[in-house]
């Protein structure tokens, strides 16, 4: 009985008549371990044998920071382009009703099946300045293809359906009577959206944000054939690590990769943290 | 604002849920649209509202058509059965909201909305909890602030759809008498709709019965009550038996003997009456009367509910007595309705 403090204000393990806790807890840590912290610390470790100047010289390299500007930068647009059609996208699908709207739902994830390789390549030959798309551009002096606009373009085609399959349950769920509510009160369908719907899309959307932003920067295998891979222009972090590998300069690498993940740790960080702020507050 | 509905029949999908109704209400009454699921009394106030729009037919505010008029544009205050608040506004937003929306030359500046989202929470007597968000308040409390937020646009029609329909029985006694109160305060005129009829019966001052996409009968309490106007509105208001009689010159007959009441206006026929369980005599000798013996009897609140057999055709009938009346010890009753109605048989 000297064990057991029954009025301690903190206990490990709520009471709950729910079995398993034990059981499942003790998986989920082991899972987790085994699959991300285990080589994420690897990386960690590796960054370490590199010594806090040869560290410093390679985050400072002019090059590595236009790259993780490339990839950071085009992966934000991208996800940002994304929240605005894939919300469309997941408006459509959810209130409108017409033919081949359930082929249209599941062409939402072909990015997701599709390998990004054949994504980049097909994406190249139709932005190329002799592609079908190119061609048209091209007098008008836009030029995709081999340009941080052609990464963009890449990442949108791979982060569409985080956005959309974020965002339509939620629509789904979007009480009819809130909108009517709105409208007897006077507002137009303009108000309707901005003042109600929209914000309680926002959670989600932030969501969709953060995971587009984060398949973004992470994506390596579309971006590669339409970024045409200029050093200081259109140039990827996560190419540069590879770059970095092929010359034998591991240390190098993965001084880059843990960058990498430091920026994107914190952002997906203060994303979650505005979500919960917005969660507390209107449940 | 009177409100007049005229002709109106809505259609979904070629399904008539309102044939032809018209309805004329007066400025500042409180009505009760009356009727079981399905009966279109829904689709009548959202039609007013203006979240439906009529297959024929018009209706009027006072003297202006607003069927040509969007729903923003005809000023309305909705309550919806589950709120509608708006989850991501603090309670005094919501209040606010229909005031934010207008446009710029109608708007009041913001500490004017604020001072009157503060007054109509008064009003609801919620005072304090304008910072609360929806989700940190009861049933009963979000359904007074979504009172206050239709009301907070001044409108010329206030409509309420089941309003109480989500709450527990305590609740909803608490706030009809609210609501009661508020309507005679404010004088709106108030249309509200409801498959409860006590809530009806008691809130309204005209009470609206609905049934099957048309309007059987509009009346007081009393009216509808005492005075049903079809098989159907006895049957819904209220307590009611009915026994298949047969009329001839003016009399009534159950199986083959007169029963004493005389409806000289009726055809002759076969035909139902109607009459409420506990508005009878109970007779002595039947010397012209109906007279069962008792199948079944049981205690329900402060009466007892007998059932009775009539004649050779096994009829079963209700009647109530008081609960010490000697006569529930019987096994065979003689009675008479005191009031009481006969319809022409349907055809059915």
């Amino acid at each position: 009985m000297t064990t057991a403090p029954a009025e301690a204000g903190w206990r490990f393990r709520q009471p709950s008549v729910i079995p398993g806790f034990g059981v499942t807890l003790g998986f989920s840590l082991t899972y987790l371990t085994l699959i991300i912290l285990i080589p994420l610390s690897g990386l960690v470790w590796h960054t370490a044998a590199l010594g806090w100047a040869d560290f410093w010289a390679i985050a400072t390299d002019r090059r590595t920071i236009k790259a993780l500007q490339v990839s950071f930068g085009t992966a934000f647009v991208a996800a940002a382009v994304n929240v605005v059609f894939g919300t469309l996208v997941a408006w459509v699908l959810v209130r409108y009703r017409f033919p081949g709207r359930r082929i249209l739902d599941a062409m939402v994830d072909l990015p997701f099946a599709l390998p990004t390789a054949v994504a980049g390549i097909a994406l190249t030959s139709l932005y190329a300045p002799k592609g079908w798309v190119g061609s048209l551009l091209a007098p008008l002096g836009i030029k995709v293809a081999y340009t941080p606009l052609g990464i963009v373009i890449a990442l949108i085609f791979v982060g569409l359906p985080f956005v959309v399959r974020t965002v339509q349950p939620i629509i789904e769920e979007i009480d009819r009577e809130v909108e009517e509510a709105a409208a007897t009160l006077g507002a137009n369908r303009f108000q309707t959206i901005s003042r109600v719907l929209l914000p309680g899309l926002t959670p989600a959307i932030v969501t969709g944000f953060a995971l587009a932003f984060a398949r973004g920067v992470g994506e390596y295998g579309s971006v590669i054939f339409i970024a045409g891979n200029l050093p200081y222009v259109s140039e990827i972090a996560p190419l540069l690590i590879v770059i970095r590998l092929e010359e034998f300069h591991y240390a190098a690498a993965t001084g880059i990769a843990t960058i990498m993940l430091a920026i994107s740790f914190l952002m997906l960080l203060v994303i979650n943290l505005i979500q919960s702020w917005s969660r507390k507050r209107y449940g | 604002m009177e409100v007049r509905v005229a002709n109106v029949r809505k259609e979904f999908d070629r399904f008539p849920a309102l044939h032809d109704v018209s309805l004329d209400i007066k400025s500042g009454e409180l009505i009760a649209l009356l009727g079981p699921s399905g009966s279109g009394k829904t689709t009548l106030l959202r039609l007013i509202a203006g979240l439906e729009k009529p297959t024929r037919g018009k209706i009027y505010f006072g003297d202006e058509d607003a069927s040509q008029r969007t729903i923003q544009e005809r000023n309305v205050g909705f309550v919806f059965q589950h709120y509608a608040l708006f989850r991501h506004m603090t309670v005094a937003d919501n209040i606010g909201f229909g005031l934010k929306v207008r446009p710029g030359a109608t708007r009041p500046p913001k500490a004017e909305i604020r001072r009157r989202a503060s007054e109509l929470l008064d009003l609801v007597q919620l005072s304090g909890l304008e910072k609360r968000y929806p989700t940190q308040l009861s049933g009963g409390q979000r359904q007074r602030v979504a009172l206050a937020r239709a009301m907070a646009i001044e409108p010329r029609v206030l409509l309420l759809d089941e309003p109480f329909g989500a709450l527990d029985a305590q609740v909803r006694r608490e706030l009809r008498r609210w609501l009661r109160e508020i309507h005679d305060a404010t004088g709106h005129t108030t249309i509200f709709v409801t498959h409860d009829q006590e809530e009806a019966l008691e809130l309204a001052d005209r009470v609206v019965v609905m049934s099957q996409g048309r309007i059987e009968q509009i009346g007081t309490a009393d009216e509808v009550y005492d005075t049903p106007n079809s098989p159907f509105v006895y049957g819904f208001i209220g307590e009611s038996s009915s026994l298949p009689v047969k009329v001839e010159d003016g009399q009534i007959w159950v199986a083959d003997r007169p029963i004493g009441l005389a409806t000289p206006d009726a055809p002759n026929g076969k035909a139902t009456l109607y009459f409420r369980p506990h508005d009878i005599e109970l007779l002595d000798g039947c010397n012209g009367c109906i007279a069962g013996t008792v199948a079944a009897s049981r205690r329900v609140a402060g009466t007892r509910r007998v059932e009775l057999e009539i004649g050779g055709g096994r009829q079963l009938v209700e009647i109530e007595l008081p609960i010490e009346h000697p006569a529930a010890q019987k096994s065979r009753i003689a009675f008479r309705p005191r009031r009481w109605k006969v319809f022409p048989a349907q055809d059915s």
